[in-house]
């Protein structure tokens, strides 16, 4: 499991990245939450998949999965979450501001 | 002796103290009268080290610093550096008494000046006792950084700005060079101690890196010390207070290049390359300053290039000298050791009539308006005190007496006619033609020195062309330079007192071999006979005297020399094309573009991550350790794919954003498998609130354009891309097979005793790590507010699309 997870985890990494880096706005922040998703997981893989029962104490077994990057991972989702919203609304005033969302036209002016 | 550093650190302490001092008492005590005795002090500290020195002890000092670096604080205290550190503190008492006379309180921002100028004291002081080369290097530096601030005091002048740079980009250019050099140095020694370096001559001068490091060295100290081509940011330095360049531009910063020189003379020296590349750029200078202080009309200019002359003679004689270390200590040695003593007497001479020239200059200046010589003349009468000090400063200058000039003059001559007796190194082909340079370049010296003199101070006033009325400067500001004139008449009458306790001592710092077996003796007379130095200083007043009456006549010839071909203006031309150059460079990488900027971000994380996995052999595979798959999971990760595949391919809003929610939810799901209900619920939540606020937002965004960029483009971004997935991919899987400690979440799996909480993973959030889930809600309440405020805020005159229009 943990072989394949890496190996989305890469996928997903590698579609994350490709959208960053095109032109349109939109793609750049879905680019982002992708590459987010693919974060999350990396870190739940690298504490080991399945390796015993939710960390929760006092329900069956006495295994439990790793804790740490769960709640490693809970906060980054959350960050996640709020940098998401924070560059959408960005994203949003840019273009009601400056009338387009095309990175080309939105770079600086030469020897700015 | 921690005294010893306690002396040193005053100048940087005052620094500190200058600017309250200043506000404190400015303008009712002129903030130099604070200054004053931070030289003073220092001066008579040294003096009281001065008997133990002279008497041929060296001390030396160690205060550690960087000493994993075998960076520290060392101190070498022998005659050379001795004598030094007596110049730049005896000049610098009597500059900033100038200075109270010459800056105006009222007018000048005399804090910013003195906090310069204890810097540059400071830092100089460092350079000439530093037995670190590293260290000295830093305060080679640091001087320069002080000349620049110095010449740039003036900043509203255009000139002030552009002299201050030239400088600067000169003086630094040479100190990398230099800096280049020493770690050579250092690399073949394994030491950074310019005495041991001394011990190991030997290796250095078998060694292969030698004329590099000769090379590199000596660029910096010929950047410093303006020795040709590097001489042209002197005149322009000239924009200076004239205290500042009466100091740092003729007595002490130029002539760093001229002590390091001299202090690595013992490790260069009796090579013939030292020999020729240092005594024939000296030459040069000599005669590149000499031939063109004639034409200057500025006095100051004409000063600035004097100065270059008398640093090309100092540093001409340091290369003749050095053939004394081709020998071993024997008599042959001591003849041309000569030369070095006469370096040593020359320079000290200098500064005293150079310095109390620039100060006289500076009066000119200060009460006249100007120092253009075609506008005065005449001052005789009306300036009389200051003509008796400009006649002691050009006379001991053009080498006359009874002025010291004339006898470290003769002791210049002395040294050319023994250096043709050399039969090593082919001087007996080339030697002739030293003398006859040394000669010429001694006629124009004594030019320049009348015409100095008499175009200002003879004549007719020409009064009407001036503004002010002119009378002779406050007593206060013809004190020092009334000293320097003393000094050099005492030098001329009692030149073996000076020798005995000053020159000597700094004379055997220079050639260490010889200090022990005491060759090194001489006995200074101004009269020795008539000999071949007597002939040649008669020639020499005769022939200048005689093209000083008819210089109209022949005055012309300077026109002849094209413009175009002006050190200034290769100068300008090379940094022109440099400053195209880069920015053309520049304009390649830094195009605007953010697009761009992450393809680099990336391709490093690529390069420096894969190379590391490369270089320390990372990538190995071990999946024995992995769980299982079931064909649901398989399922559910083929939809996760397909899910972000579809967000790359989407044509359509709607589409894209849809696609990224399926994403979300898979991943939750995935979270179930994977035992983390928490993370499950809350990826529910988090994803439903992003879905909405996409679709929210994506009414407002523009419709997705069809991907129209060229291919090559999206070449480049494919590859980028499929680079970070597969270094991502690597690296989970070699982490995964290598498992190097046990996970430290033992310690949470008594969340119940220690917490209270039976959920393992809450109580890590808001118990053992409470205050980063804290942090975190700062950041969301920041992102919170900054989501608000970009909505609610209209900016006062801005419209929509503003910025298209």
């Amino acid at each position: 499991m943990e072989t394949c997870m890496s190996i989305v985890v890469g996928i997903l990494f590698a579609i994350g990245t490709y959208l960053i880096l095109s032109k349109t706005l939109l793609r750049i922040i879905l680019g982002t939450s992708i590459i987010g998703h693919g974060v999350n997981l990396l870190i739940l893989t690298m504490g080991g998949l399945k390796k015993g029962g939710p960390p929760i104490l006092g329900l069956q077994g006495i295994t439990f999965t790793d804790p740490l990057p769960q709640a490693l991972v809970l906060t980054a989702i959350v960050i996640n979450f709020a940098t998401t919203a924070l560059f959408l609304v960005l994203s949003y005033r840019t273009y009601r501001v400056l009338g387009t969302d095309d990175l080309e036209q939105l770079r600086g002016y030469e020897n700015e | 002796m921690s005294c010893f550093y306690l002396a040193l650190g005053i100048p940087f302490i005052f620094a500190l103290l200058v600017p309250f001092l200043h506000k404190k008492f400015n303008p009712k005590i002129h903030t130099g009268w604070f200054i004053l005795f931070v030289p003073l002090v220092i001066l008579f500290y040294l003096l009281s080290l001065n008997p133990s020195i002279a008497g041929g002890k060296t001390i030396y000092l160690t205060l550690l610093w960087i000493s994993a670096y075998d960076i520290n604080l060392t101190a070498n205290i022998d005659g050379l550096s001795l004598l030094f550190g007596l110049i730049i503190v005896g000049m610098g008492f009597l500059v900033i008494l100038y200075s109270i006379y010459y800056m105006s309180k009222l007018r000048e921002a005399l804090d910013n000046f003195y906090v310069y100028l204890l810097l540059f004291i400071g830092s100089m002081l460092g350079l000439v006792f530093s037995d670190n080369v590293f260290v000295l290097y830093v305060f080679w530096e640091m001087t320069s950084i002080s000349s620049f601030l110095l010449i740039a005091f003036w900043f509203q002048r255009e000139k002030s700005r552009s002299g201050a740079l030239k400088s600067m980009l000169i003086t630094i250019f040479g100190g990398l060079s230099m800096l280049a050099g020493l770690i050579i140095l250092s690399m073949i020694t394994d030491t950074n101690s310019i005495r041991e370096m001394i011990s190991k001559v030997g290796i250095i001068q078998s060694h292969y890196l030698f004329v590099p490091a000769m090379v590199l060295i000596l660029t910096g100290a010929f950047a410093k010390s303006v020795q040709f081509p590097f001489s042209i940011w002197l005149p322009d330095a000239m924009e200076a207070p004239t205290p500042v360049s009466a100091y740092l531009h003729s007595a002490t910063m130029v002539k760093a290049g001229i002590y390091l020189v001299a202090r690595l003379t013992p490790v260069f020296g009796g090579v013939p390359q030292w020999f020729w590349f240092v005594s024939g750029i000296g030459l040069v200078t000599l005669l590149y300053g000499s031939i063109n202080a004639v034409r200057q009309t500025d006095l100051k200019a004409l000063l600035a290039y004097s100065t270059i002359g008398q640093l090309g003679l100092i540093m001409s004689l340091l290369g003749l000298g050095s053939a004394a270390l081709y020998f071993e200590a024997a008599n042959e040695g001591a003849i041309y050791a000569v030369a070095i003593f006469a370096a040593i007497f020359h320079l000290v001479n200098h500064a005293t009539f150079k310095g109390c020239l620039f100060m006289v200059v500076g009066i000119i200046d200060h009460e006249l308006g100007t120092r253009d010589i075609r506008k005065l003349g005449g001052l005789l009468q009306l300036m009389p005190i200051s003509f008796l000090l400009a006649v002691i400063g050009s006379f001991a200058m053009a080498g006359l007496p009874p002025f010291n000039g004339f006898l470290s003059k003769e002791l210049f001559f002395t040294a050319v006619l023994n250096a043709v007796k050399m039969n090593i190194f082919h001087m007996e082909t080339w030697g002739v033609l030293l003398v006859f340079l040394a000669w010429i370049a001694s006629v124009f010296t004594f030019i320049y020195c009348m015409t100095m003199l008499f175009k200002t101070f003879a004549g007719v006033p020409k009064g009407r062309k001036l503004k002010k009325k002119v009378h002779e400067a406050p007593i206060g500001m013809l004190i020092s330079p009334s000293i320097l004139a003393g000094l050099v008449i005492a030098m001329f009458c009692y030149p073996n007192f000076f020798s005995k306790h000053l020159l000597q001592p700094a004379w055997e710092a220079v050639l260490p071999t010889f200090a022990t077996s005491g060759l090194l003796q001489i006995e200074i007379s101004a009269w020795h006979g008539l000999n071949t130095e007597l002939l040649m200083t008669i020639g020499v007043v005769a022939v200048g005297t005689l093209l000083y009456k008819t210089i109209r006549k022949w005055y012309g010839i300077y026109r002849y020399y094209p413009t175009a071909l002006t050190l200034n203006n290769m100068y300008e031309f090379l940094l022109e094309k440099l400053e195209q150059f880069s920015l053309a460079v520049t304009n390649r990488y830094m195009t605007g573009s953010v697009r761009d900027y992450l393809v680099y971000i990336f391709g490093v994380i690529i390069l420096a991550g894969g190379g590391a996995l490369l270089m320390f052999d990372g990538i190995s595979f071990n999946s024995s350790q992995d769980s299982a798959v079931s064909f649901y999971e398989l399922l559910l990760l083929f939809g996760m794919l397909s899910a972000a595949l579809a967000v790359l391919l989407a044509k359509t809003r709607l589409a894209a954003v849809v696609a990224v929610g399926a994403l979300g939810f898979l991943v939750a799901f995935f979270f179930v498998l994977f035992r983390a209900p928490d993370l499950a619920l809350t990826q529910l939540v988090v994803e439903t609130i992003t879905t909405v606020l996409f679709l929210l937002c994506f009414y407002h965004l523009p419709r997705l354009k069809k991907d129209d960029s060229p291919i090559r483009f999206k070449a480049v971004n494919g590859v980028i891309s499929a680079g970070v997935g597969l270094l991502v991919t690597l690296f989970a899987l070699s982490a995964n097979g290598n498992r190097l400690f046990e996970s430290v979440s033992k310690f949470y799996e008594n969340a119940y005793e220690l917490a209270g909480a039976n959920n393992i993973v809450n109580a890590i959030l808001v118990d053992f790590r409470g205050f980063d889930t804290m942090l975190e809600i700062l950041v969301l309440s920041m992102a919170g507010l900054g989501v608000y405020v970009l909505i609610k805020l209209h900016l006062a005159g801005r419209t929509e699309n503003e910025g298209t229009k």
